[in-house]
């Protein structure tokens, strides 16, 4: 049983400037499942894509099953036997389960018989590992759960003996997750080997039989999963001691800051998709919404702040009423007291190419602060993003710098200064860590914690339930446009919210 | 009444030729996520190789040989640019029409010194229609015969070789190995190069393809529709054929009948323009109700794209240059 699957050796990678991969060693057992985790931009994706032929590494070797193999390309990498379930679907989505699995491995000039060959094939995978799906079902009628077991499926049908899956459960609720261990559970029992990587600590622990550790391109340690605790890897991880809980204070709650009543938002293609939501926020407390990503969050999070216009319902916020006739847009939202944090912050939060003080007084540029009698200050702009970037730690301090060269958790940093240091009432954010370091995630949180505490509303949306359940005082969950239920957070498990999360309501379950 | 019908019909089949052949290659380019509004470049130099080569050696056949070649050469230039060098296809669609509307000219000019045109192809150097078998024998028999006889039989073959093009083309989008890689590159690039196919290798295939179609629209123009080439010649078909292929939302036989739709309107308006003009007189002038009557295939078009045929959803990966880098 001590077989190698994989040994990598001082794999080196450079993308221009940037090294990605740094003398990075790793053995995998064959029949195991073996974890790899890092932060984003730790390196994991790129070593990956290099063991899967997409990237060709600098230097260094491959052996697969204990023999040096030259991947160039998915082609050698199917050859060698090795498939990958990739973190975004590789998956036509107006294809069928069959033909998604056949393409690439058709032969003859004619489709007919490699999918009468193929179907049967398929089939007898399914059997064999229990993954059923309706292979002729059209991928885009399929929730990602099974979306996911064709992936599996596809890398079975290609005769992988080895399957990297890259981040799997970004897209899943709990209970999609649990599943999907049950089937790398099996897939192990028969014998494939697993490569698991992940962000995520407690996947680590709950599935994997050894796992590495990688961080800033290199690959910092090895363990066995039974050998080792969260606190341990998540050190490793950052370089020092984390706080894995997040620390407060019990709510103090006072005032209604936010009322959202009766709420729809049908989108451009006429989709609806948020359906009556009622809520309300109150000053001193942090109310999240939980919900998979694509359930309605982040449409709702437009229309509140103002980026979309209220189509139907009413908002108050402070002493404003806000509804269908009278509007209000995201600068009006603004002057009610609310700050905003996108969920994107490249596409929303930041102008890329601008440097960094010019994106610190974005929304807020014609504050008289800013402005002269006919230029604007920028002396006064640049007092101002130095005093921000020092308060918020944002690295490097340089106010002149175009805000693509800093890392996602410094730009992430730089739009929570620009929104915070207006002292809004009212916070509204969505996946503020979302590609962010652990170090700044610890930063970001302590800082929306610290609005908490001064007394102001926070609006929390975020597709991570970690997140949620650490930062949260009351928990509202979405499924489908529509709050399934809400929950507060000291009686809130993960498995209730996740059968929220599914659309499974309490009554049901 | 019932001749005037066939008559229409007749002259339909006709003009639909070069809009059909050029729909069925634009097909192939876009399937395969290749924007191609190229065809009409393509159809001018086909025209222009077809007529010069017939000229020259006297055979049709050598005629189209040469228009399916200069459609493959820009293709390949498109592809080139487009998919080698992952430049801007628009941009490059638009170089080649100019490059076709500019060369075409210079060379017609500077070998046959007609003013942009070729000389009068003799009839053994262009396709002749074709009577079919038994169609005189049918003739007589009422509306079966005057639809064989008349309808069906007595094209070029060029018509009959679009008109089988077309259940071609479905057969190898929808039913072959490569229409499947074909269809999922123009779909998802990214997920066809994980399985191990060669997206690149998939889009020159589908513009090999594409420019054969291309070219042997413009053959049909100057070595069957008519006898010669002439400046302009293609005038605006290329671009109505990918109208009628979007229209058609990218599946062969309604293209197709998109194409027999805009080519019905160009033969009804060549039958009836002389009556309009006849029974307008006084209330329009003239010069103003041609222009509206050639105006019309188009401004239907329109209409058409506009709202009739819904909403139409292109391949997903159109347009995009495929690129692992992120």
């Amino acid at each position: 049983m001590t077989s190698l699957a994989i040994e990598l050796t001082e794999i080196n990678k450079n993308f221009g400037e940037v090294c990605a991969n740094k003398n990075v060693s790793l053995k995998i057992e064959s029949g195991t499942i073996h974890g790899i985790i890092g932060e984003n931009g730790a390196g994991k994706s790129t070593l990956m894509s290099i063991l899967y032929g997409f990237y060709q590494a600098d230097s260094g070797e491959i052996a697969v099953k204990e023999k040096p193999t030259v991947i160039r390309s998915a082609h050698d990498a199917i050859l060698a036997g090795i498939g990958m379930v990739h973190q975004h679907f590789m998956l036509i989505d107006t294809f069928t389960v069959l033909e998604n699995v056949v393409l690439g491995t058709e032969t003859g000039f004619s489709l007919k018989e490699s999918m009468q060959a193929s179907a049967r094939e398929l089939r007898r995978i399914e059997k064999d590992y229990h993954l059923e799906v309706d292979i002729n079902a059209v991928i885009n009628t399929l929730p990602v759960g099974l979306q996911q077991r064709v992936e599996i499926l596809k890398a079975l049908y290609r005769g992988a003996e080895i399957l990297i899956l890259d981040e799997p459960t970004g897209v899943l609720t709990p209970q999609e997750a649990d599943h999907l261990f049950r089937i790398l559970d099996e897939l192990r029992e028969q014998g494939k080997t697993v490569i698991f990587i992940t962000h995520k600590l407690r996947e680590i622990m709950a599935i994997t039989d050894n796992v590495s550790v990688m961080r800033q391109g290199e690959m910092v340690a090895h363990r066995s999963t039974s050998q080792t605790n969260r606190e341990e890897l998540a050190e490793l991880m950052v370089g020092r001691k984390v706080l894995l809980r997040v620390e407060k204070a019990p709510a103090k709650t006072g005032r209604m800051e936010l009322k959202v009543e009766h709420l729809n938002v049908t989108d451009d293609s006429g989709v609806h998709r948020v359906k009556d939501v009622c809520f309300e926020v109150h000053s001193g407390e942090i109310v999240g919404i939980a919900g998979v990503s694509g359930n309605g969050q982040s449409e709702l999070m437009d229309v509140i702040t103002g980026i979309k216009p209220l189509q139907n319902g009413q908002i108050q916020i402070n002493d404003e009423t806000i509804t269908p006739a009278l509007s209000a847009d995201a600068a009006a939202m603004r002057r009610f007291g609310m700050a905003h944090v996108p969920e994107d912050r490249q596409r929303r939060g930041l102008v890329t190419s601008f440097s960094a003080n010019e994106n610190i007084i974005l929304g807020y540029h014609k504050d008289p602060a800013y402005n002269g009698f006919i230029e604007m200050d920028r002396n006064a702009i640049i007092q101002s993003c130095k005093k921000q970037m020092k308060h918020f730690d944002v690295r490097p301090g340089n106010p002149f710098l175009r805000t693509s060269l800093f890392s996602g958790g410094n730009q992430q940093k730089l739009v929570v200064a620009r929104e915070l240091e207006r002292d809004p009432s009212l916070l509204v954010v969505g996946q503020p860590t979302r590609g962010v370091d652990i170090g700044a995630i610890e930063f970001i949180h302590r800082q929306i914690i610290a609005m908490r505490d001064a007394g102001k509303a926070v609006l929390l949306i975020s597709v991570e339930l970690d997140e949620i359940l650490s930062l949260s005082d009351r928990i509202l969950v979405m499924f489908d446009g529509q709050i399934m239920g809400e929950i507060l957070a000291k009686d809130a498990n993960e498995r209730e919210i996740g059968l929220l999360m599914a659309g499974v309501r309490k009554e049901a379950a | 009444m019932w001749t005037d019908i066939i008559v229409i019909l007749d002259a339909t089949f006709r003009i639909s030729v070069p809009f059909i052949l050029a729909a069925m290659g634009g097909i192939f380019a876009e399937r395969s996520g290749v924007i191609d509004f190229g065809l009409e470049g393509k159809m001018l130099g086909g025209a222009f190789v077809a007529a010069t080569v017939a000229h020259w050696t006297q055979s049709a056949w050598l005629g189209l040989l040469g228009a399916i070649g200069i459609g493959i050469v820009f293709s390949m230039m498109h592809g080139y640019a487009s998919v080698t060098k992952r430049g801007n296809q628009v941009v490059s669609c638009v170089a080649i029409n100019i490059f076709a509307m500019g060369l075409t000219v210079v060379l017609a000019n500077a070998w046959f010194h007609m003013g942009g045109q070729t000389p009068q192809l003799p009839k053994g150097a262009r396709f002749l229609p074709i009577e079919l078998p038994f169609a005189d024998a049918l003739s007589e028999v009422p509306i079966i015969g005057d639809i064989y006889s008349k309808l069906i039989s007595g094209h070029s073959v060029l018509v009959y070789i679009a008109f089988l093009a077309v259940p071609f083309t479905a057969w190898v989008v929808f039913k072959s190995s490569f229409g499947l890689r074909l269809r999922a590159t123009g779909e998802n690039p990214l997920a066809v190069d994980t399985t191990g196919i060669s997206v690149n290798k998939t889009r020159y295939q589908a513009l090999i393809l594409n420019g054969i179609l291309g070219g042997m629209s413009g053959a049909y123009l100057s070595t069957a529709h008519l006898a010669f080439f002439v400046k302009d010649m293609s005038a605006g078909k290329g671009y109505l054929a990918l109208a009628a292929m979007i229209v058609g939302k990218w599946r062969p036989y309604p293209a197709m009948f998109a194409c027999l739709l805009f080519s019905i309107l160009f033969a009804t308006k060549d039958k009836y323009q002389h009556e309009m003009q006849i029974m307008m007189q006084g209330i329009v002038p003239a010069h103003l109700l041609n222009s509206f009557l050639e105006m019309s295939p188009y401004i239907l078009t329109v209409v058409f794209l506009a709202g009739f045929v819904g909403k139409a959803v292109a391949p997903k990966a159109i347009g995009q240059p495929f690129s692992k880098e992120k």
